[in-house]
């Protein structure tokens, strides 16, 4: 962030954080972000900074999550959630437009694209790395989704860079954080002790910029001492990282491994339950659905969520493709960390660790990698080199 | 053009609760639009007015507990053109099945004064253990919805809509924080067919399985998980055999979570 101009970035203390919401409010935005429900830290509408998670931190492992509360009043000492940012985007449930019988024929409305403008607040840097992928699937090839695209028009990003390392992210490993390195609009980094409770804001962008204009001088402007604090906030939160995956040749690796019997064990722990595809920011397989009414006169065409772990997702002719959750997990895995770069020239995971946290019976991907790098046992040849 | 004759519908009850009847019923916003395009011939929990057979569709609630129920689904099939059950009873044998697992005498003597006036099977079992069924609408209770495109369905003639996915999918498609994972409460969700809209996750419970067993239901990684969960083996094969006790992958679980074989 350091080519930012000093007229791009604020320092507000904690009682005049408080003026970040209100300059949202006064630039048209709804504030989306961190929220306490149901023992998670989960994306909602927030009213004020009262709705933030104030001294909650989440406690992370394969299949567990658990609120803690930390000690102090930090506003964003948290990680990441069972939500992602994708449903802002692409909803879980879509109508896409309505077909009215007008005598032989029938008329189609499309579902209208308007929207409030979101400020999205508190946007870690793994999950910038998996909007540049949602970007990239919904709206980079020949054909752009109107809704998605509508929706991403009217959002601002606020980025969260982190003070702390998940017990399940690996983001350090797969390049996409914690540091924010673009692709927000602002960037915020909470900065603890030492020295009071304050956040330093960066605005990479004029839509950014814009915001900090509104704050109308509240604040100051950074020292030294505070962006060398940010700074080391965020090295903090890599070098506390224990998960990693090489992304390195992993393409090659999955192509050539198709057969390990390691595809056999984790299958047998997989409960084909969807979990991890529905948690995951990059995800974005979907069904559509026709719903007629009753009386033959109107049909809705609705988009949903769907996943590639369901056996109707490859279901042809009466009868699923990929009939054995072998195949299932395989597709997923080998999509996500595989040709995903065939199709997309990225990776599909962006090492938040949210499939690791939210898999019931705790599927670990960075662990499936590390065992499928090692060579296997010759088939048939028990006891033998 | 010539009037073209409604569908006959007939909605039938066996062992049951009538809970599923009452969600047709329930269909409030769209029961006149459903009257008017069929004729409702036959459906005693609605009215006394009873048209005879044959039935283009007919719904059948409960299960067959007795020997009189027995030879009448027989009947029932015989003058329906489309038969659909509605319902756990109807498609898994019910809560009632658990005598299936039990000496059916000896509940008898403990629960009826005069016991000899009792006439009941052993057993109770789906209507598809008796005759052809065309389509199993799952849960206990269905769902209005599910049911609402059953019929619109068998109306415009095609094959209904009802994916066999997991309760997970829609937890998170309604955005329920998950209850295992969060809170360490056991939940059949990652091994029961949505259809309720996960109403149980939405109010911090653990999934029951009301709608069954899910299309790919892993079994054996669900009772690790459970026993992981701290769920000791009867607990498991307890709540396994609830509503959906006769339903294959939920009748093995049980059996292999250390619950008695079925013994009839």
């Amino acid at each position: 962030m350091s080519e930012l101009e000093p007229a791009s970035s604020r320092v507000l203390s904690r009682e005049e954080f408080p003026q970040l919401f209100e300059a949202l409010g006064e630039s048209g935005y709804e504030i989306v972000g961190p929220t306490v429900r149901d023992g998670a830290i989960v994306y909602d509408r927030l009213r004020s900074v009262d709705d933030l998670p104030i001294g909650w931190t989440d406690r992370q492992e394969a299949g567990r999550y658990r609120l803690e509360p930390r000690g102090d009043r930090a506003l964003f000492g948290y990680n990441v959630g069972p939500f992602t940012w994708k449903k802002f985007l692409f909803p879980a449930r879509e109508r896409l437009w309505t077909a009215t019988r007008d005598g032989v024929s029938f008329r189609v409305e499309p579902e209208p694209t308007e929207g409030p403008r979101l400020a999205l607040l508190g946007m870690r840097a793994c999950e910038l790395a998996g909007l540049a992928v949602t970007d990239k699937v919904f709206t980079g090839g020949p054909v752009s989704d109107p809704g998605y695209r509508a929706r991403r028009a009217r959002i601002l990003r606020i980025a969260v860079q982190c003070g702390q390392a998940g017990g399940t992210c690996f983001c350090v490993s797969m390049g996409t954080g914690p540091a924010v390195r673009g692709g927000a609009d602002l960037v915020l980094t909470e900065l603890l002790a030492p020295g009071p409770h304050r956040f330093l804001l960066q605005a990479s962008t004029e839509a950014g910029a814009d915001v900090l204009r509104c704050l109308r001088g509240a604040g100051r402007a950074p020292s030294p001492d505070d962006l060398g604090q940010a700074e080391a906030t965020v090295a903090r939160a890599a070098g506390s990282m224990h998960r990693s995956l090489d992304p390195g040749g992993v393409p090659e690796l999955l192509r050539e491994t198709l057969e390990h019997p390691r595809w056999e064990i984790v299958a047998a722990r997989c409960l084909s339950c969807t979990n991890c595809t529905m948690v995951c920011p990059t995800c974005f397989c979907s069904t559509h659905e026709e719903v007629p009414d009753l009386e033959g006169t109107k049909v809705e065409r609705w988009r949903r969520w769907d996943s590639c772990f369901n056996l109707g997702f490859t279901e042809l002719h009466g009868a699923p493709v990929r009939k054995s959750g072998l195949s299932r997990y395989r597709q997923w895995l080998t999509h996500k960390l595989g040709t995903w770069h065939d199709q997309f020239g990225m990776s599909g995971c962006i090492g938040c660790g949210r499939c690791i946290t939210w898999c019931p019976v705790g599927i670990d991907l960075t662990e499936e990698i590390a065992v499928l790098r090692t060579p296997a046992p010759p088939a048939g040849k028990e006891g033998k080199p | 053009m010539a009037p073209v004759a409604r569908p006959r519908l007939a909605v039938w009850k066996f062992a049951s609760c009538d809970g599923c009847q009452l969600s047709v019923l329930d269909c409030e916003d769209e029961l006149l639009a459903l009257a008017e395009k069929v004729d409702i011939a036959n459906f005693r929990e609605a009215s006394s007015a009873v048209a005879d057979g044959p039935y283009d569709l007919s719904l059948v609630e409960g299960s067959v507990t007795t020997a009189e129920d027995a030879r009448r689904i027989k009947e029932v099939r015989a003058q329906s053109r489309v038969l659909v059950t509605i319902g756990a009873c109807a498609t898994a044998g019910g809560i009632q099945a658990l005598k299936n697992f039990g000496d059916v005498d000896e509940f008898r003597k403990a629960v009826y004064a005069r016991p000899e006036y009792i006439q009941s099977l052993a057993t109770s079992t789906p209507i598809a253990a008796h005759v052809p069924v065309d389509f199993e609408l799952r849960g206990c209770p269905i769902s209005k919805g599910q049911l609402l495109e059953v019929l619109s369905a068998f109306l415009g003639g095609r094959a209904p809509n009802l994916p066999s996915e997991s309760v997970c999918i829609e937890c998170k498609r309604r955005g329920n924080v998950c209850v295992v994972v969060a809170r360490g409460t056991p939940c059949l969700g990652p091994v029961t067919q949505a259809g309720c809209g996960a109403i149980c996750p939405a109010y911090h419970r653990g999934c029951y399985g009301c709608f069954g067993p899910q299309g790919s239901p892993n079994v054996p990684s669900m009772l690790t998980h459970l026993d992981a969960l701290g769920v000791a083996p009867a607990r498991q094969a307890q709540i396994f055999r609830t509503f959906n006790a006769l339903a294959p992958a939920f009748r093995q679980a049980a059996e292999a979570a250390g619950g008695a074989a079925e013994t009839k």
